[in-house]
This record gives structure tokens, sequence and C-alpha cells, in this order.
């Protein structure tokens, strides 16, 4: 890559984290639509999970149950804060490992199918995810956990370095940044994770398992660890989810979150890192500026997808104006 | 336990129906055709507007049914799936104009039917009883129609031309087109004839369970697992699948019965543990 690229990049990304970090809050505070923080946040969180897609995707396979982790996650959140009394932060790592350690359990079996096969189980996987948090007692039913409470401050002594988000006038700007962060630390790993040796590992899979297997690449361990880290991605996000909700229902990730996890990714591009971000922002405003059409919106929302796809069969990003951003 | 066993016979009669439809789009095209489920649903709406509204015999309402999904699925891969297939990168592609396509039947279903649950007048009137066996008479008549239309359609695929032609596309498509089958137009019969029988299905069983425009996802995942079970793409295995999940449902729901609402996380968790052992289900051929 070439220098003149590399400085093109950095200033991208300087670009890009001004405009979320100090441009856009400061153009709500203006315009006084404190209702965008919620979307924006919302936007930040679902790409998070989305990127997991993206990792499943990156190693060939077509992951249709990231709505399962996102639901087990948020679940182990709310369990921890409201019958163990932990910390809200400290429930987040917990609630990502938790669905890390699950997906292994459940990858190793699976991940030995490929294509329409995993992911018709993956599928199937979301709708179980749902029946399990119906059926198990800890999980309160269909009734789900309510009046979970906001996050507490993380500080030492008298000094605070995160606030108590109980206390906050605004909780909504404070878990805008937070997602913020969290999207901007997701993706940078990401990035680094598909530019490293595993990245090729990774890719070497996806374009043929069997040939990448006979070369020496342990390509079990390998497809279980991008499983391990996407599911990661997937609860971390659902736990968040639920701390801002301060509530879960066996029906907040259904069979509809996980086909949109994935349609994120394809719309920004599946050779792209940072195709989740733009297609998930794209198909999240979308839905929500159709909302005005009333009972067309569906029909109208699936025309422009149809349409898209006819267009643009490869995603936004296949546009791609910055050569060096293809992953 | 008779009982039981009938009542599995008579949903996987149906079961098997839908299934074949979604294996043989995907055999073809290599397509994972997402609306299928919401196929089914406008075939039974279809049938419900002819049938109940219009005041039309049965079996005219159920030829509507499979005639106008036949079109839509003649029209959708030619003017949709056929352009995109040939110009991505990936076949992964489809997945999402399949998505797209549900959303769009969703959002059709519910603009045109409405959302309350649709039931028609009963087309056969009675019950039948005998001593281990209760079976109304119209439940009877549409599994002998669904066996008839499964029969009629493996007779179809294996001794007519189009359907001769199909299984070679199936096989190996490149070795078809050389052979002199004309593979665009067998790709849209292939897939009309799979939208007709969705179509159908629809339509046979809104005589017995009604129809509502929310049930065409459920559906679709249900024909999922049916083809994981016995395997994509292979004509035997989606029948074999759709018995089997008729039975396992009609089975868990009776033995099942005590400890709740249990029976489909008891048939996933014994269908994880089915894939562990044979990944491309019971007849599938290695990696579909």
């Amino acid at each position: 890559m070439s220098r003149s690229q590399t400085s093109t990049q950095l200033a991208i990304l300087a670009a890009f984290l001004l405009a979320i970090f100090v441009v856009v809050p400061w153009i709500i505070a203006a315009s006084g639509r404190f209702d965008l923080y919620y979307t924006l946040t919302s936007v930040a969180l679902l790409s998070i999970a989305s990127a997991g897609v993206w990792l499943t995707f990156y190693i060939g396979r077509i992951n249709i149950g990231q709505g399962a982790y996102a639901l087990m996650g948020g679940y182990v959140s709310a369990i921890l804060v409201v019958q163990a009394g932990l910390s809200f932060w400290l429930t987040l790592p917990l609630a990502g490992m938790f669905c890390a350690a699950i997906s292994v359990l459940i990858g190793l079996p699976i991940l030995r199918l490929r294509g329409v096969y995993f992911a018709m189980v993956t599928l199937v996987l979301t709708e179980v995810a749902r029946l399990t948090a119906l059926a198990l007692p800890i999980t309160n039913g269909a009734k789900g956990m309510v009046s979970i409470p906001l996050p507490g401050p993380i500080g030492f002594g008298g000094f605070n370095l995160v606030p108590n988000f109980a206390t906050l006038k605004t909780p909504n700007l404070a878990f805008y940044y937070l997602s913020m962060v969290l999207m901007c630390l997701c993706f940078g790993a990401m990035y680094r994770l598909v530019h490293s040796r595993i990245g090729k590992l990774c890719q070497s899979l996806q374009q043929n398992e069997e040939l990448a297997s006979s070369i020496g690449v342990n390509i079990t361990l390998l497809r279980v660890i991008a499983y391990a880290i996407s599911s990661f991605l997937g609860g971390l996000s659902g736990a968040i989810f639920v701390g801002i909700a301060q509530s879960i229902y066996p029906s907040s990730f259904t069979v509809t979150d996980s086909v949109n996890f994935m349609l994120n990714c394809f719309l920004g591009g599946l050779g792209y890192v940072f195709g989740p971000i733009i297609g998930t922002f794209l198909l999240y405003f979308g839905w929500d500026l159709l909302f005005q059409t009333g009972p067309y919106q569906l029909l109208i929302f699936s025309s422009l997808l149809i349409i898209f796809m006819l267009v643009l069969p490869n995603g936004l990003l296949s546009l791609n104006p910055f050569a060096g951003k293809k992953a | 336990m008779t009982q039981v066993l009938a009542n599995g016979l008579y949903l996987g009669a149906q079961y098997a129906l839908i299934a074949l439809g979604l294996t043989l789009i995907f055999s073809l095209m290599n397509v994972l055709n997402f609306a299928h489920g919401q196929m089914y649903v406008l075939g039974g709406f279809i049938t419900y507007t002819v049938y109940a509204q219009l005041g039309l015999p049965f079996v005219i309402a159920l030829i509507c049914s499979g005639v106008t999904l036949a079109i839509i699925g003649a029209l959708i891969e030619k003017y949709l799936f056929r352009p995109v297939i040939k110009r991505s990168v990936r076949d992964e592609s489809t997945m999402l104009l399949a998505a797209a396509i549900a959303f769009f039947f969703d959002a059709v279903i519910l603009l045109a039917f409405g959302e309350k649950q649709r039931g028609v007048p009963k087309i056969l009137n009675g019950v039948f009883v005998s001593q281990p066996l209760i079976m109304p008479y119209d439940r009877m008549l549409v599994g002998v129609l669904a066996i008839a239309l499964i029969a009629a359609f493996m007779l179809f695929m294996q001794y007519s031309k189009p359907g001769r032609a199909m299984r070679a596309l199936a096989q190996d498509r490149m070795a078809a087109q050389l052979m002199g089958v004309n593979v665009d137009r067998y790709s849209m019969i292939g897939f009309a004839l799979g939208a007709m029988l969705a179509g159908l299905v629809g339509g046979l069983l809104v005589a017995i369970t009604g129809v509502n425009s929310g049930i065409g996802g459920p559906i679709s995942i249900k024909a999922f697992m049916m083809v994981m079970i016995g395997g994509a793409g292979v004509v035997g295995g989606a029948i074999a699948g759709g018995f089997i999940l008729g039975m396992l449902e009609s089975v868990g729901l009776t033995v099942l019965h005590a400890y709740g609402d249990i029976t489909y996380l008891a048939i996933f968790a014994g269908l994880m543990v089915f894939l562990a052992i044979r990944p491309h289900g019971l007849m599938g051929k290695p990696w579909g």
C-alpha cells in the first residue's frame, strides 16, 4: 500500500471520528432532535452484531443466527444484573464470553456444514433461542424481564471514570458515546484481525477449505474461533440493548433481526470490513424514513431492496472510490 | 396411538409438498427461497378469495392458486433471480434478493388481505369414527389429495421431458447445457413448479386450518428443517423429511404434552445431534 493511500485513509478515519464524536452531538444539540441519539445508538449496536455476521461470511459461512446470540447475551446480562446484583459493566464481557462459550459448543458440530445447510441451521437456531427463553423458568417466560436498573458508575474512591447512568439528565447521550466507542473499537479490531495472519488464513477458508487444510491450516480451530468472536459481538450488542431498553422479552430478537443482520452485511458488501456500518446505517435509516408512508412502509422498503439488488448485486461498497479500503 | 400416527401421516403429506417445492428450487438454481412460506400464504388467500368470497367450487379455487403462483414464480425467476445470479460475485447475494422478496410478499399480503385469520366453509361434512381412529372427512380428503399431488409430481419428474431436463440440470448444470437442455427455460419452469406447489398446499390447508398473513416466516422455517432432515436438493429427501417432521410433531405434541411447549425445542436438539453425525441429511449429496 502506497504512502499517499495510507494518509488518505488516516484522513478519512480522522474525519469519521470527528463526525461521530463532535459534529453529530453538536448538530443534534443545535437542532433539538434528541431522538436521533437513540437511532444512532441502535445503528452502532446493530452494526457491532453485524460485524460478527460479517466475520462468519469471511470464513465462507452464511450466518442467520446472530439474533440467537444477541438474545442470549441480553438475557445473561439481565439475569446477572437483576438476580446476582452484578454491575452492568461487568456483565458486558461476561455476556459476550457466555455466548462465545455456547457458540463453541454449538459451532463444533454445525460448522462442519456449509453453504445453505449452515444458513438453515443458524436460522433455526434463532427460533430455538426464542423457544428456550419461553420455556426456561429463570428467564421469566413470555412476561420477560422488566425494570432492569440503568448502568451504575465505574470509578475508584471518589473519582468516577464513568458516571452513574441513573443520575444523568441525558442517559441517551451517554449510551450514544458508549456504543460509538464500542463500535470504533470493534471495527478497529476487525480491521486488524482481517489484515493479520489469521485474517489471511480465514480468507483461505472462504476460498477452499480442503486446500487450506492440506497445506496445514487448522481449519476446525480457525472456524470455531471466528464463530466464537462473532457470537461474542452478538452477545455484547444484545447486552447493551437490554441496558438501554431496561427490559428483555423472548421476542426482543427474532428471525427478522437475524435476517436483518445478514442483510446489513450484504448491503454494505461482503468484501469490505466497514461494509456492516454502512449497511446498518442505510437499512435502519431507510426503514425509519419510510415510517411516514404508514401501511406502505414494508412495501416500499422491500421494493427498494429488490431494486437495489438488481442494480448493485455486490453491495454498496463495490462502487468503492477508495481502492485501498478493500479488505 | 393409531390416532397420533394418522395425524402425523396427514401432517407429513402437507409438509412434504411444501418441502418439495423448496428443494426443487434449491436444486435447480442453488437459491434458498426465503419467500416459500409467503408463497404458501398467498396461495391460501387466493383459495380463500375464490372459494369463500366468490363462491366457486373448491377445485377451481385450488387451480387458481396453483396457476397464479406458477405465473408469479416464473416472473420472479426471469426478471429478478436470473439477472442477479448472472451479475453477482458470490452466489449468496441471491439470499438478500430472496429475503427482500419475502418482505415484499408479506407487505402485499398484509395490504391486500388484512391481518385477520381467515377460514373457509368446510369442503366436506362429517367425521369418520371407528374404534381407534377419529378423523374428519375433509382432513382425509386433503391428505389424499396431497399424497396424490406428491405422486403426480414424482411421475412428472421421472417420466416427462421437462422432468428429465430438470433432473439433468440439478445433477450438473454445465453438462445439461452441453447436451442441449435449454437451461434458462427449464430453470424458469422449475421455479414456477416450486411456487405452484407452495400455492397448492396453501390452498389445501386453508380448508382445514385457515390462513393468516403472519404464518409465512414460521412455515419457511419448518420447510428448512424438513429439507435439512432429508438433504437439500433431493426429491426423496424432501418427502422423507416432510413425513418425519410431521410424525415428530404429532408424536411430540402427545408425549411431551406434560412438560409444556417444548416439542420444537426437542426436535431441534435432535436435529443438531443428527446433523453432527450426518451433515448432509438422510439422502443429500455432500455439500449440496
